[in-house]
């Protein structure tokens, strides 16, 4: 199991609070992992300080996902992996959207390795990224219909 | 189509379709590429080819049944694929692995490592117009698979790390079997780099290609060997160790130049080290002990215990089709894969099906950069690029 040190990772929520005690919504530890929660308006400005501020130096985008908590609203949850190369941490930042909006900021002008996740989660959930230089579907053909990843979309596919 | 204006005039540019089914794209990936005669223009990858909705699948199964499923994403590494996901489903559960399962995974992986980038060596020499190579390397990946099916029963498809532990004991000999690939690997391996390093064709047709500074490439989210090519020591077994690898001795191998020769060099370093890896692996594996986690309910009981203990009856049945529940919550756990990081993330709301399942394949991350790789250069330095930055296209489409 990795191993993550909590202590800096309440730093990186010091940090954050300082800079903009709104970007900071709420915090989740679970099994070692920090999760920010941050508001959907606020996003692409917390990514870009959690990468610019040199305390804080979240060079590396791992990952982008989304999780649908469908039928709950707002359904969608995304959630980025940070790594910050240099400082040996990880965080996870985590925001929401709801299914009329489906809309939120691309983070492309902040990390352009965002470019393919961000697709992908358009693909498979139908949420719409904001200011992304190339949104199409990348791993479903292009005249697909539907969002197979969505929980309301059946596993053995529509007939 | 555009024009463009060269020295001697106005030429117009061409849209050459690479792939889906060319030998040098290693498997289904379809490149669109506008050439100005042998210049590539703009290069656009097309992916999806393999899309078998390996996510979705996973939801509709219990967590222990969609082990099988993620050996088949990136086939080169099936081990690791299992791991990744299994350290994520113990995280979320909170369960504790015995040392001797971990240092029998530390091994099963590595070796799985030597094997992935034995495919690599071959496959990319024989693009390279080396034939000989690849028949070399499958050679040796033969004993590696050998091992395995020792191991598990199967050459490929393992399965063989399981939610807690891993599925049967080492069988009899294997020591012996693993000491023999060990004595034989090194000298091998300077074979091959007696056959390559120095080759002028090969190092003519490396050298200086695909260069990528290191902050592109940590922009562009590119993780493995092709980070590490170009100076940045990233690897996740060193910075965040799992699966009790903080207990070895290894180096993580980094050149700066960046370019194929490069990618190239470290990977064979990392034979070596994966070599050193295994080496102590074995000494640390204890004759016998524990090979998983005591946890009634979430790992199946041994066979004589079904046999004289009723709650060890009931927990087996429940476990085969029920499932267990992991509490709610998000675990994410991130492994070295022999391409760079290969992560993975679960979500449970406490059902015995997992919400979500991710993967961040570091196929489909590290294929990303490949554009800003070519663009502008030869297009037979495509298929040098193509092939180091070393894709799988089952993982890249899942």
């Amino acid at each position: 199991m990795t191993p993550l040190d909590t202590a800096n990772a309440n730093a990186v929520v010091e940090q954050l609070c300082a800079w903009n005690p709104q970007a900071v919504a709420q915090v989740v530890e679970y099994r070692g992992e920090t999760t920010i929660v941050v508001p959907r308006e606020l996003l692409v400005a917390t990514a870009q300080q959690c990468k610019d501020n040199p305390a804080l130096n979240f060079n590396l985008l791992s990952d982008a996902t989304c999780v649908d908590r469908y039928p709950l609203e707002p359904r969608f949850e995304l959630n980025y992996q940070l790594v910050s190369i240099p400082r040996r941490e990880r965080i996870r930042l985590r925001t929401s959207v709801s299914a009329q909006h489906g809309v939120v900021d691309s983070l492309v002008s902040v990390w352009p390795g965002a470019n393919w996740l961000e697709r992908e989660i358009f693909d498979l959930f139908g949420v719409r990224f904001e200011g992304h230089p190339d949104l199409r579907r990348i791993l479903l053909p292009d005249g697909f219909e539907g969002a197979p990843l969505r929980r309301d979309f059946p596993t053995e596919g529509k007939r | 189509m555009t024009t463009v204006e060269t020295a001697v005039g106005t030429t117009k540019t061409m849209v050459l379709n690479m792939g889906p089914q060319h030998p040098s794209t290693h498997g289904v990936l379809r490149v669109l590429l506008e050439l100005d005669g042998e210049n590539v223009v703009t290069a656009v990858p097309d992916i999806g080819y393999l899309h078998t909705g390996i996510e979705k699948s996973c939801e509709d199964k219990t967590y222990s049944q969609a082990i099988t499923l993620t050996d088949r994403m990136d086939y080169l590494n099936p081990l690791g694929n299992n791991l990744a996901y299994c350290l994520a489903v113990e995280k979320l559960l909170g369960l504790e692995v015995p040392k001797r399962a971990q240092h029998i995974r530390v091994m099963l992986v590595e070796l799985q490592r030597i094997s992935s980038h034995l495919v690599w060596l071959g496959t990319h020499a024989i693009d390279m117009g080396a034939m000989s190579v690849l028949l070399y390397c499958f050679r040796e990946r033969e004993e590696i698979l050998k091992i395995f099916e020792r191991f598990s029963g199967q050459r490929m498809m393992t399965s063989y790390i399981r939610i807690g532990g891993v599925a049967l004991q080492p069988p009899a000999g294997w020591r012996a079997q693993v000491k023999r690939f060990l004595d034989m690997m090194p000298a091998r391996i300077n074979e091959y780099e007696a056959l390559l390093t120095e080759n002028r064709i090969w190092q003519g047709r490396l050298k200086g290609v695909g260069y990528l500074s290191p902050e592109t490439l940590v922009a562009m989210s590119t993780t493995g060997p092709g980070l590490r090519a170009s100076g940045v020591g990233y690897d996740n077994r060193k910075v965040f160790p799992y699966s009790s690898y903080e207990e070895f001795e290894f180096n993580v191998p980094t050149r700066t130049e960046s370019d194929c020769y490069a990618r190239y060099l470290v990977r064979v370093a990392e034979m070596r080290e994966s070599l050193k890896i295994v080496r102590q692996a074995m000494d640390k594996i204890t004759d016998d002990g524990p090979i998983k986690a005591e946890a009634p309910g979430i790992v199946p009981p041994q066979r004589e215990k079904m046999k004289t203990e009723m709650e060890a009856l009931i927990y087996h049945f429940k476990i085969f089709t029920e499932g267990f529940s992991p509490p709610p919550g998000e675990a994410f756990v991130a492994v070295e894969s022999p391409r760079g990081e290969l992560g993975c993330f679960i979500a449970s709301d406490g059902s015995p099906k997992p919400l979500r399942v991710h993967f961040r394949s570091p196929s489909f991350i590290n294929l990303q950069a490949l554009p800003k790789m070519i663009e502008g250069q030869l297009i037979a330095d495509t298929v040098a690029c193509i092939g180091t930055i070393d894709i799988v296209l089952g993982e890249v489409d899942r």
